[in-house]
């Protein structure tokens, strides 16, 4: 769908704004995060394991490779430390994904080659190739490890997806470990090391949700992501086996932007948000190892600028003011029965009622009957490993408003079903590199979230995508 | 009278000669011992099973132990020390005599423990479930688990108490027992021998250097370091003591060798630097105020 808007719509900036808006943002954070994985060949080469060690199907993570992040990119044996290294080893790899796809938007309100304002279903289709990942990680000496993850999209332009230092097992304990920079939030469910990568399956729904003000009119006064990796300081503590995990993040509330401006280029208020995560595994004979845990995250966002440039009149960062709260809340459960795992997530959104209108707190009056918007979602992820080399994935997630932000909006506006499904089949697994075949269908069902030029009544969107790719990382 | 005696004589002789070409015979035509690749493990409650375990492995290990076991897997070429051969059934670290096949919680507990200076991390983060699956799999690269049982583990009798004398007495038999020889003086594992030491697959071994850490292969508890030097490390250059160690001696020479870890706080240390002649020989082994910030303990 992404990938649509920005061929077809882009020069209908006009009529359709909000929703080019919408698209476009949602395809550049597709083309810039979606394949921000992170699987390391490097580790594998410096360690002399195979893929299938860390990785139940690269890039998600086994309970294994699990607790060897919590450790600090460490084995915790002598060859942790790169003096232990040859000084020739590197820790560097590569990860890109030359693709065919097709993408379908059905529903979808253009202008025709003669002007004329129509709902049309619109394909396209074609080789394509995605952005790649430099995934440069490992230990800076015992204890201190780091995380730097270059990212480009597909025209080459580079941003840094991941900039960060940790240290360690601070007083010889697992239960100290200090992170800062920009890094992925404690997620359980990974979007980082997602297993499917088209437009519309490579994240997770309910990570980027936001309510719609009305049908035609998305979020507009903040962005964010609960799978974006954020900037800030984390503390992290794990029992040694990694059976209970904990971890609390202060984080800037910039969305993982730098110089302090938020995810829509505006200022960021000076504020800071928090993070909090925690899950505990258990052992249930041999069907595996159990995980159940839960998340909240604590946001603001600014409504306001305080402060710009006499320059540009661009917002100077970290100035926005008026901020106000947001709040995502989740439980999760991992469940594991032999080969087949079921990773089922609860979710619970909540806006303030200025940023759910997307009113300035500046003293501007509420729209009438305003709410603060709420909204439920739930998703379930089924993966069969067949073998190490063979992995058939299915999820499907659904998103369901509570409060609509204004009272005249259909109840169901913004509402989301997604179902995604393929699999992946891996020729070779070594300790050297990466290759996978990817296949993938994905649909999703948005509710409501356009307006028809030609009835102007809200209507909704079905986006699908269809994907091969050879996924490789060396 | 003679005849029958003489004939008896013949027929003695002549089954003396033929009998060992018939049991010769006879061995020929038996097959030789194959691993059975359906074993189990019991560990405590766990019963492991070799089918689970093999699909484990072959995520896992197969990397480092190769695909038949034999510790040729795609990385032992940069492996130091080499992989484990897991068809050879010779295991460093375990609670039974030299040469006899360890228990399945030894081999247990090797998976939970890891081998701190190699390659092979800790496999905690796999279910105990797992772990015993493992366990049962490496069993079926070897016919030794076919035709042999595990040895009895030696007994460990209680610590006595932890005195100077003890610690005195453990360095003298740290040089009676010519310990020094390969593990140094000091315990840096760099005595004289060191060069020329290699471990049953020919591959150069360098003997446990004490001052780095409190974690040797086989565990970090008194008990475990007693239980090394009596069991010895097979595979390698490392004996077993057992023959000639009393038990009382065996536990003054892990108080001595606790000393000889400087950099690792232990009753054992504290005691030895209480005393003059501890506190002298400790502080003359430290190097500090280095400012390194390095890690890598002098």
């Amino acid at each position: 769908m992404g990938l649509w808007c920005v061929r077809k719509v882009r020069n209908d900036l006009g009529r359709f704004g909000p929703t080019v808006v919408f698209c476009f943002s949602l395809a550049l954070f597709l083309l810039t995060v979606s394949d921000a994985a992170n699987a390391i060949p490097a580790f594998a080469r410096k360690y002399g394991m195979p893929c299938s060690s860390c990785h139940e199907a690269w890039p998600k993570l086994s309970p294994f490779g699990q607790q060897f992040k919590d450790n600090g990119y460490q084995m915790g044996n002598d060859r942790d430390a790169p003096i232990f290294q040859s000084p020739a080893y590197w820790p560097v790899a590569f990860r890109i994904t030359p693709n065919w796809h097709l993408e379908n938007s059905q529903n979808t309100p253009v202008v025709a080659a003669d002007g004329t304002p129509v709902v049309k279903s619109v394909t396209t289709q074609g080789f394509d190739y995605t952005g790649m990942d430099i995934l440069t990680a490992g230990t800076l000496a015992r204890n201190i490890s780091f995380l730097l993850v270059p990212s480009s999209d597909e025209t080459g332009a580079f941003h840094f997806e991941s900039v960060n230092v940790r240290l360690d097992n601070l007083f010889n304990s697992s239960w100290f470990n200090i992170k800062m920079g920009k890094f992925e939030l404690d997620n359980l469910l990974s979007e980082k090391r997602i297993l499917t990568l088209s437009s519309n399956g490579g994240f997770y729904q309910n990570y980027h949700f936001q309510p719609y003000i009305a049908p035609g009119q998305p979020s507009s006064l903040y962005v964010f992501g609960l799978g974006d990796n954020q900037l800030g300081l984390e503390w992290m503590g794990h029992s040694k086996d990694d059976r209970t995990r904990l971890s609390v993040s202060l984080l800037s509330p910039t969305d993982g932007n730098p110089d302090f401006q938020s995810g829509v280029g505006g200022a960021a208020g000076n504020t800071y948000d928090v993070y909090i995560a925690g899950s505990r595994a258990f052992e249930a004979g041999s069907l595996g190892l159990q995980r159940v845990g839960g998340f909240a995250y604590f946001g603001h966002a600014p409504t306001f600028a305080k402060y710009s440039s006499t320059t540009d009149g661009t917002p100077i960062g970290g100035t926005g003011a008026g901020n106000e709260a947001y709040y995502r809340l989740g439980f999760i459960g991992m469940w594991y029965l032999h080969k087949l795992d079921v990773t089922t997530m609860y979710f619970y959104g909540h806006d303030n009622i200025y940023l759910g209108t997307g009113t300035p707190g500046d003293g501007t009056a509420l729209p009438a009957n305003a709410h603060a918007p709420s909204w439920n979602g739930a998703l379930i992820e089924t993966h069969y490993t067949f073998n190490p080399q063979m992995i058939f994935i299915n999820r499907y997630e659904l998103i369901r408003m509570s409060q609509q932000a204004l009272s005249g909006n259909p109840s169901n506006t913004g509402n989301v079903d997604a179902l995604t499904f393929g699999f992946r089949y891996y020729p070779f697994i070594s300790s050297r590199a990466g290759f996978a075949f990817h296949n993938e269908y994905s649909i999703v069902w948005q509710r409501n979230i356009n307006i028809n030029p030609t009835t102007l009544l809200p209507i909704g969107l079905t986006s699908s995508s269809v994907m091969f790719g050879f996924d490789f990382a060396f | 009278m003679q005849n029958n005696v003489h004939s008896k004589f013949c027929l003695n002789i002549a089954i003396a000669l033929l009998l060992p070409l018939g049991i010769a015979a006879q061995q020929a035509d038996q097959p030789a011992a194959k691993p059975n690749p359906h074993m189990e493990s019991h560990i405590g409650d766990l019963t492991g099973h070799s089918e689970a375990g093999a699909r484990l492995y072959y995520r896992y290990c197969w990397g480092c132990h190769g695909a038949r076991g034999n510790g040729d897997g795609e990385n032992a070429p940069y492996v130091t020390p080499q992989p484990r051969n897991f068809t050879q059934a010779t295991f460093k670290c375990r609670s039974t005599p030299t040469g006899t096949l360890p228990l399945d919680s030894d081999l247990y507990n090797s998976l939970v423990r890891g081998f701190n200076f190699t390659n092979m991390p800790s496999w905690i983060a796999l279910t105990a479930q797992e772990r015993a699956d493992l366990v049962a799999f490496i069993k079926t690269f070897s016919a030794r688990w076919v035709t042999e049982k595990p040895g009895t583990p030696i007994p460990i009798p209680a610590e006595p108490k932890l005195t100077v004398e003890s610690i005195k007495h453990g360095g003298e038999l740290f040089q009676k027992l010519e310990c020094w020889k390969c593990h140094g003086q000091e315990g840096r594992g760099d005595g004289p021998s060191a060069p020329t030491l290699t471990d049953s697959n020919d591959q150069p071994i360098r003997p446990y250097n004490f001052t780095t850490d409190n974690r040797s292969k086989c565990g970090r508890t008194n008990q475990d370091l007693y239980r090394i030097f009596m069991t010895g490390l097979d595979g390698t250059p490392m004996p077993s003591f057992a023959d000639v160690v009393k038990p009382e001696d065996a536990w003054d020479l892990v108080h001595y060798l606790r000393t000889l870890q400087y950099n690792n706080p232990s009753p054992e240390l504290t005691l030895w630097e209480g005393t003059p002649e501890g506190k002298t020989i400790v502080a003359a082994k430290k190097v500090e105020n280095t400012n390194t910030g390095s890690g890598v303990k002098p």
